[in-house]
């Protein structure tokens, strides 16, 4: 120690620095302001992943109101309840709402707040870039949403199809809005995807070796990379249809050189992907929620870890399958065939294990439980019915029906839904200190998987007797008046599952049991904070020895870092030894302006071409404040052992 | 014909009646290689979803497992092969499948149609080497059974796709692009396609009719439509005649024998010899016609077709002369 040195440095925890003392420093360094200036700066993961988590489901409550709707349209034929205008409409921003707003931010939230307090850190990496992200998400949802009140949402359909989406056949401002969600949404997930990446691999605590890694951290890799690779692809697409659409370009115009299958290839590049993006951490709450109730690691850890990278991988080989009616070379679709079964590999293998699993232990049934159980029942039936349209000669007669409908509801519902809700019963007493009430949550479970199963099994049917998707109406004398009218009553059963837990979250969140530590006695380390979780997650950074750290005798830990100064530890990429501590940013606004700069250039653009040069000024602005280095840091990186 | 083993009868039973527009229908060589081919897969997978059953039923309600970690490794190698011999077994079965459905008829000199696609009708053109024989229709197929048939699938505007389930399956018709899709009726009957590709506000009414029939009766049809339209003898069809020729109808519809030779919308030459008007949107009827010729908007809104002013006399003059084009 130098002379020079500030005092603030030399506070380090430890056995000298623990209890209440460590507690009060850690908060005030690692906490937010009071009030509304604390609420509009924070950066802190897990006030941003709550944050985000509800308001992905607040978009997956108007998603699923759009579907009432939708049902109710089709409870009969011929019903003239809402135009074929807005019924398009409809469904496209039902479909939208759900992959861009509620599925895929939802699965980055539980990553946002998870994550970090899985590894034993004290912040996810890059917190500023992450508030960044939320604002960005949640102003490109509500731009969608209010042009959508204002009869100017897209109706496209949520795979805008070229040229449908061109210039020519939707002229107006309709596609424009949903291109620009598609914007909004990709730079906020693609920040959370890299943010994720580099927690994962850099800050895990040390001795978690990727040997040890919770299955759903991996789950979490595996779908932030799949982001990175994948999303760009969507990002290109959008873009090319805004200039077609804004200045000129003739990207998809067949007649001047375009393509208009040039869309779905980039689309469904990123669209297949996408729908792992979805259930793969789906997966990985089931994997975390097996372990505990089951209170054994999940069996074959590397064959599960291995199956969710093999998941990751051949999703990229698959997008064709989407195009099968295209007329592309027939022979070139045996690949796609193999590949897209071959997925049924890995996930049948997952499906074994979480058996075998409960198989060899006595497992408790508590809510989560459940939800584990309906997703397995669910998720297998969307699997093997997606084989099936995997066929070609098969999927020449399913494509584009309402057995596809019920097909991917059946992965999506089942496979990402059922988990999710799952995921929160299991997690809300970590996120909020108290417990959600058992009987009602069981009472939810059985209203929603009736519900569901009544909804989609229905749709099968429906979809053989040959009713194709997305029409708004439908003649009567073709067999499909029972089966829709099913269908729109077991929506409204799953709705009301939908609300009873709803209802059971305000509650509890009042009056639920209190929680402690870890209420289920689960292993990882999320469980080793307090609930909820302190602004610094954890006094000390627990250190791991096995995969199960809160299953072993006690719970070392590594001690030494700075408590006056936001600081974090980093740790090597395999082994996780500590190597380096690095400084991690405090709270500011600028995040927050950037965000609104950069929303103001986007709208923008959507009427003039020119907001991409007048709008990149205040975005450029916003992040130079951001960036701006307020004194010379004290302290850049710094070796673990000084 | 046989038909094959298929899905029908659980169909039947759900929805309480046939589907003319049902993929069970096994009335096609494509379908009837579906339903083989569902079944099938029904078969592999549902054995499958039972074993998963199964092993939850014991996991979550039966004997703990004794055997430990060994004896679920040896239980995941024979899943594991269960589902790869599964797997290999549909994917060669789709193969051949498609090949089989690719090399369907290719013994027969094919009949030739040519469909394009419009928001939101179907435009038809039956091929001929004498172009003199070559037939304009719109929204309905008349097809001999036992024939193959090449459709060759353009588009005038945005994508469409088309699929007659009880037939066969669907393909795509792109702008700047040529599908084609190859189809053997196999039984007699009345089915219905309809456009399974989201192509914009009337999507759900683009239908078509389809009629398999004996190759004789296919043979009077097609000569039947190879006639010009009548010349009107009734006055009140033959005032209809003269306001159709020198009003907007002229425009965009064709009559053959007529002046009207418009071809931005479907052929009347024979409208009142098929079976439903606006792309399957509604029976073909005196009423119906009048109701759509005075207000296509509220018919099918977003229709190409306008309102044309007119009185309720020369409506009726116009639905009378119509109902003469046999």
């Amino acid at each position: 120690m130098t002379a020079s040195e500030h005092p603030d440095d030399t506070a380090r925890d430890g056995p000298e620095l623990d209890g209440p003392e460590l507690d009060r420093i850690l908060s005030e360094t690692w906490g937010d302001k009071a009030g509304l200036i604390g609420w509009l700066t924070t950066v802190d993961h897990k006030r941003v992943g709550k944050r985000y988590i509800v308001t992905a489901m607040t978009f997956m409550l108007l998603g699923g109101m759009l579907a009432l709707i939708m049902r109710l349209q089709l409870a009969r034929p011929e019903s003239g309840l809402i135009t074929a205008d807005r019924y398009n409409q409809i469904f496209t921003m039902h479909g939208s709402t759900m992959m861009f707003l509620f599925a895929v931010p939802v699965m980055e939230a539980f990553g946002v707040y998870l994550v970090p307090l899985m590894v034993g850190t004290r912040a996810i990496s890059f917190p500023r870039l992450n508030a960044f992200s939320y604002w960005l998400y949640v102003f490109g949802g509500i731009m969608l949403w209010v042009a959508f009140l204002r009869d100017v949402g897209p109706d496209i359909g949520w795979f805008a199809y070229t040229p449908l989406s061109g210039p020519e056949y939707s002229p107006g401002k309709r596609a424009d809005f949903w291109a620009q969600m598609i914007t909004f949404t990709e730079v906020a997930a693609l920040a959370v995807a890299v943010e994720i990446v580099a927690t994962i691999l850099k800050q895990r605590a040390p001795g978690m070796r990727l040997d040890r890694i919770p299955l759903f951290v991996w789950g979490m890799l595996v779908t932030a990379f799949m982001v990175i690779f994948s999303m760009p692809a969507v990002t290109l697409a959008s873009s090319f249809l805004l200039s077609d659409r804004l200045v000129g370009t003739q990207f998809y115009n067949a007649t001047e050189g375009g393509s208009a299958l040039l869309w779905q290839h980039l689309f469904w590049f990123f669209g297949h992907p996408e729908v792992y993006i979805i259930f793969i951490p789906g997966l990985g709450f089931v994997s975390a929620m097996v372990e505990t109730f089951c209170r054994r690691p999940v069996f074959a850890y590397p064959v599960m870890v291995a199956a969710l990278v093999t998941i990751g991988l051949l999703a990229f080989g698959l997008w064709v399958h989407h195009m099968f009616a295209t007329g592309l070379p027939r022979l070139g679709y045996a690949f796609y065939t193999a590949a897209s079964m071959a997925i049924a590999l890995p996930s049948g293998v997952q499906i074994f294990c979480w058996i075998a699993t409960m198989w060899d232990s006595r497992p408790r049934f508590e809510v989560p439980m459940w939800w584990v159980v309906g997703f397995i029942i669910t998720f297998v039936i969307g699997g093997l019915t997606g084989v099936m349209v995997a066929s070609v000669p098969l999927d020449l007669e399913l494509h584009d029906t309402y057995f596809v409908v019920a097909h991917f509801h059946y992965t999506l519902i089942g496979g990402a839904v059922f988990p999710l809700l799952g995921a929160i019963t299991y997690w809300f007493p970590k996120i909020t200190g108290r417990m959600m009430n058992d009987r009602i949550g069981k009472l939810a479970f059985v209203l929603v998987f009736a519900g569901f199963h009544l909804t989609f099994m229905t749709m099968h049917f429906t979809g053989l007797l040959g009713m194709p998707r997305r029409v708004f109406t439908y003649p009567a004398g073709l067999g499909w008046e029972t089966l829709n009218m099913t269908s729109t009553v077991g929506a409204f059963v799953m709705a009301s599952g939908v609300l009873v837990f709803l209802g059971n979250i305000l509650a509890s969140l009042r009056r639920g049991a209190i929680a402690g530590d870890n209420p289920w006695g689960a292993a990882s380390l999320e469980w080793a904070a307090t609930s909820p979780p302190r602004p610094y997650n954890f006094a000390h950074i627990p250190a791991v020895t096995s995969s199960t750290p809160l299953w072993e005798e006690s719970l070392p830990v590594f001690s030494g870092l700075r408590v006056k100064q936001r600081e974090l530890v980093l740790t090597t990429v395999v082994e996780a030894v500590p190597d380096i501590r690095d400084p991690s940013p405090t709270p500011t606004i600028w995040p927050l302006i950037a965000a609104l700069a950069t929303t103001g250039l986007f709208i923008w653009s959507i009427f003039s071409p020119w907001a991409l040069v007048w709008g990149a000024i205040p975005v450029g602005i916003a992040l130079t404040a951001w960036f701006w280095p307020k004194s010379p840091p004290r302290h850049g990186r710094e070796p673990v052992i000084e | 014909m046989r038909r094959p083993l298929s899905l029908a009868p659980v169909l039947l039973l759900l929805s309480g009646c046939a589907g003319v527009q049902s993929m069970s229908e096994g009335a096609g060589f494509g379908s009837q290689q579906f339903n083989h081919l569902m079944l099938l897969f029904l078969v592999v997978t549902g054995i499958s979803y039972a074993l998963v059953l199964v092993f939850l039923t014991v996991a979550v309600a039966g004997r703990r497992n004794e055997g430990g970690e060994a004896r679920l490794r040896s239980l995941l190698i024979g899943w594991v092969g269960f589902i790869l011999i599964g797997l290999v077994l549909l994917t060669v079965a789709s193969f051949f499948s498609d090949r089989r459905e690719a090399r369907a008829g290719a013994e027969q000199e094919p009949l030739k149609v040519t469909v394009s696609a419009n928001q939101w009708w179907w435009s038809i053109e039956y091929q001929n080497d004498d172009p003199s024989r070559i037939v304009h229709t719109a929204n309905e197929l008349h097809l001999p059974v036992g024939r193959p048939v090449q459709l060759n699938l353009v588009s005038g505007d945005v994508i469409h796709s088309l699929w007659i389930p009880a037939l066969a399956g669907k393909q795509d018709l792109i702008p700047g692009r040529e599908n084609d899709l190859r189809i053997v009726p196999t039984r007699i009957g009345h089915y219905r396609g309809q456009c399974a590709e989201f192509c914009g506000l009337q999507h759900a009414h683009m239908a078509f009719d389809v009629t398999v029939e004996s190759p004789q009766n296919f043979a009077a049809w097609y000569a039947a439509q190879q006639q010009p339209a009548p010349e009107p003898t009734d006055p009140r069809a033959k005032a209809g005649h003269d306001w159709f020729m020198s009003h907007a109808c002229a425009n965009c519809h064709s009559i053959a024998g007529t002046p009207a030779g418009g071809v931005t919308a479907p052929d009347l030459t024979h409208v009142a010899s098929r079976q439903t008007i606006a792309a399957g949107t509604l029976p073909m009827s005196r009423g119906n016609l009048r109701g759509w010729i005075a207000n296509p908007q509220g018919v099918k809104p977003g229709a190409h077709m306008p309102a044309v002013g007119m009185t309720a006399d020369e409506l009726d003059a116009v639905a009378s002369y119509l109902e003469t084009l046999k």
